[in-house]
């Protein structure tokens, strides 16, 4: 798959051809990894025209998370009254940090960490600071508060920007429940105030976003973020038993091994032999990873609807996900 | 103990004056402002040095030359609550 | 796929369709335009079935690619052409990120640009098309590209969309054989597009300097008014859709704009006083 063997193999794409570079820079922006490879392949020799559109994807990166890095300032000065500890999560706490996915990653949404019991008086702070719910309507309000692991989204009136708030990092319904209170206990402070989660949490968290909480979808750019992570942890003593205890902790152990048996499948991520055992769903998940042709098309829709239906029988029981179901087609028809 | 205001240092803004207003890029948040007097006056203010409503008040009334002073912090006060909306200016 | 690629000025297209209609007008009505540089495509379009049981049966296109329009009404087959053209100005307006993108149609004479901008049904497709046919050179109808760096206006010589009216107007004044299939049954009425004139396409990767902007409105009594500098810049941050994601650069482009470029609001009630309008002000600006 051209994206996954650039990434780990940048000389090799000497051997690229016009059509060649175009499935590249096509796949590259399905999977919003255009930016990284951008970075990844600086200053090699490439056609002019692939270098002026990756150039451009850099500055476009850039650009990127001075804005993600805005919201989250702004969120910062409507939460700093309230004195709760506020956890980055995600691409913008790469950013803020400048951890090593942090170059060239497209940032989407600002998510925030909170401990629950803040979390009346959080949206309290954010709604009076000009955010506003972007689904209003009471079915999902409730859901939302009541099961999910985080607030429904809310947008900036002004900046249109959303926001996620979150306070745990799967939803009370999944089956295995992280502990939110370690995570935000063990998280790190940051020259702002704002908090990003411990060296290990955060390779959790990027692991179980990934597998135990979607379908898999961005999947590529969430192994190239765990791939940079795992590296430049990696000659840390005792990383690797730290971040197995850590797993533990949390109940995630099968999804972080999971994570980083893909991410070494893909990018050749140095991970140790206990972690290497493959399994039948490992090759299913390699293949909805790599589920993607030279025109940026997903493929294989058999795949891809079991990892959806997956998903959902993972967040939710099945009564509950019958009744859930039940309500969205109804507001569909209506 | 009034509340104190500041503003980015003033490299961190890129000012065209366009028919006696600012068109101001704001390079920490990417967004363009287009300001009106005394809302310039009042960044530029609160980039050299942290202040309060009143202290604002003093520094407009000396560049403008009037001696209102309290009818200044009324509309400085007025243009802070859009200013801090905006990010251009953060509370201390 | 069936497959269609082409440069259009700086930016190289691929157009992939689940059909071969589409292709075959787009290599109609761009035939002996050049290839993407270095065969290297800058955006990907994709005319693709809604649903996999709508490409035979009452076929439906969506309008897919590097950059899609979630909710976007997906579009008949015989509109297949005018999906194809949506679907690259969409790359356009969300992925662009070298030059500022203005929505505004340019024209170019004597090395320098007429940069028309305004609201759709404004006028400045046909009023471009029309001076096209009258020694301008067209540049562009739908997108003007400004180069953040040199600050010149750089050609993007799309075939031009004419709607209803004006597509019987330039009936008259250009050859048949440059005209795309007639679409009728659009949400905007009858659509036909024009093929710029061989000079146009021939020049393309000529830049040049802007010397006036206007805002045209058609079917207003004949008036000329200056416009205010903020104004000005407020309403092009407003034509454009990717000032915001240009940062610094896009806003030192459109000051510049702004402050060296004369500019003024004009109403006219048809094309002749409109044409009449740009003589007297392009003459003026010369001096």
């Amino acid at each position: 798959m051209p994206l996954v063997r650039a990434l780990a193999d940048p000389p090799g794409t000497a051997a690229l051809d016009g059509a060649g570079w175009t499935a590249l820079i096509t796949i590259a922006r399905a999977e919003q990894l255009l930016g990284s490879l951008a970075y990844r392949l600086e200053g090699r020799p490439m056609p002019g025209a692939a270098a002026a559109i990756l150039a451009d994807a850099r500055r476009s990166a850039e650009q990127q998370q001075v804005q993600a890095l805005w919201e989250a300032e702004m969120a910062r000065r409507a939460l700093a009254p309230l004195g709760v500890p506020v956890v980055l999560l995600k691409g913008t706490a790469f950013a803020a940090a400048k951890l090593p996915p942090s170059i060239g990653r497209s940032i989407g949404d600002l998510d925030i960490l909170v401990p629950r019991e803040s979390l009346d008086a959080v949206e309290a702070a954010l709604i009076a600071a000009g955010w506003k719910w972007v689904k209003d309507d009471a079915y999902t309000l409730h859901y939302y508060k009541q099961w999910m692991h985080e607030l429904p989204p809310l947008i900036h009136r002004e900046r249109d920007r959303m926001i996620d708030v979150h306070h745990t990092i799967l939803p009370l319904t999944a089956r295995p429940t992280p502990d939110a209170a370690a995570l935000i206990a063990d998280s790190v402070a940051l020259e702002s105030g704002l908090r990003i989660l411990s060296p290990a949490d955060i390779i959790v968290h990027a692991a179980v976003h990934l597998f135990a909480d979607g379908d898999l979808a961005g999947g590529l750019r969430n192994l190239w973020d765990i791939d940079r992570l795992l590296r430049s942890s990696d000659a840390h003593a005792g990383f690797w038993s730290a971040l197995a205890a850590r797993a533990e902790r949390h109940g995630v152990t099968a999804a972080v091994a999971h994570a980083a048996r893909q991410a070494n499948a893909l990018y050749a991520t140095p991970i140790p032999r206990e972690w290497m055992k493959w399994s039948p769903f490992d090759a299913w998940s390699r293949r909805r990873l790599l589920a993607r042709d030279g025109w940026g098309r997903a493929r294989r829709p058999v795949t891809r609807l079991a990892f959806y239906a997956r998903s959902h029988w993972l967040r939710m029981p099945p009564a509950m996900l019958a009744r859930h179901l039940w309500i969205k087609a109804r507001d569909r028809r209506g | 103990m009034p509340r104190r205001y500041r503003a980015d240092p003033r490299s961190e803004r890129i000012s065209v004056e366009m028919e006696g207003m600012a068109v101001i890029y704001h390079r920490p948040s990417g967004i363009t402002h287009l300001l009106a007097a005394p809302a310039p006056e009042i960044l530029d203010a609160l980039s050299d040095q942290a202040l309060d409503v009143d202290g604002i008040a003093a520094c407009l009334a000396a560049e403008f030359e009037i001696a209102a002073e309290d009818e200044i912090a009324a509309v400085v006060a007025d243009r802070l609550i859009e200013l801090e909306g905006a990010g251009l200016v953060a509370r201390i | 796929m069936h497959s269609f690629t082409v440069r259009i000025g700086p930016v190289g297209f691929r157009v992939g369709s689940a059909w071969p209609r589409p292709v075959a007008a787009l290599e109609a009505i761009y035939a002996g335009y050049p290839g993407p540089r270095d065969g290297i495509a800058d955006f990907t379009v994709r005319l693709e079935p809604e649903r996999p049981w709508r490409r035979f049966v009452r076929p439906s296109v969506a309008i897919r690619g590097d950059f899609i329009l979630p909710d976007a009404v997906p579009m008949a087959l015989r509109h297949g052409f005018l999906a194809a053209e949506m679907g690259m100005n969409l790359q356009m307006a969300l992925g662009q990120r070298r030059f500022l993108l203005l929505h505004a149609s340019a024209v170019e004479r004597d090395g320098r640009v007429l940069l028309m901008t305004g609201e759709s049904g404004a006028g400045k497709s046909t009023l471009a098309a029309l001076l096209g046919e009258r020694g301008w050179r067209l540049m562009g109808d739908e997108f003007a590209l400004v180069d953040p760096v040199s600050g010149l206006i750089h050609a993007f010589p799309r075939a031009v969309s004419l709607k209803n009216a004006a597509i019987a107007m330039l009936r008259a004044e250009a050859s048949e054989d440059r005209f795309g299939p007639e679409l009728d049954g659009t949400p905007k009425g009858t659509l036909r597009h024009l093929r710029p004139r061989a000079d146009a396409v021939a020049r393309m990767d000529e830049p040049a300097a802007p010397a006036l902007l206007l805002f045209p409105r058609y079917g207003h009594d004949r008036a000329i008014r200056p416009m205010g500098e903020a104004e000005i810049f407020v309403r092009l941050t407003q034509a454009s859709t990717n000032y915001v994601a240009l940062g610094e650069a896009g806003h030192a482009a459109l000051a510049r704009l702004v402050k060296t470029v004369p500019t003024r609001a004009i109403d006219y009630p048809d094309s002749a006083a409109a044409l009449a309008i740009v003589d007297m002000l392009w003459a003026e600006q010369a001096r």
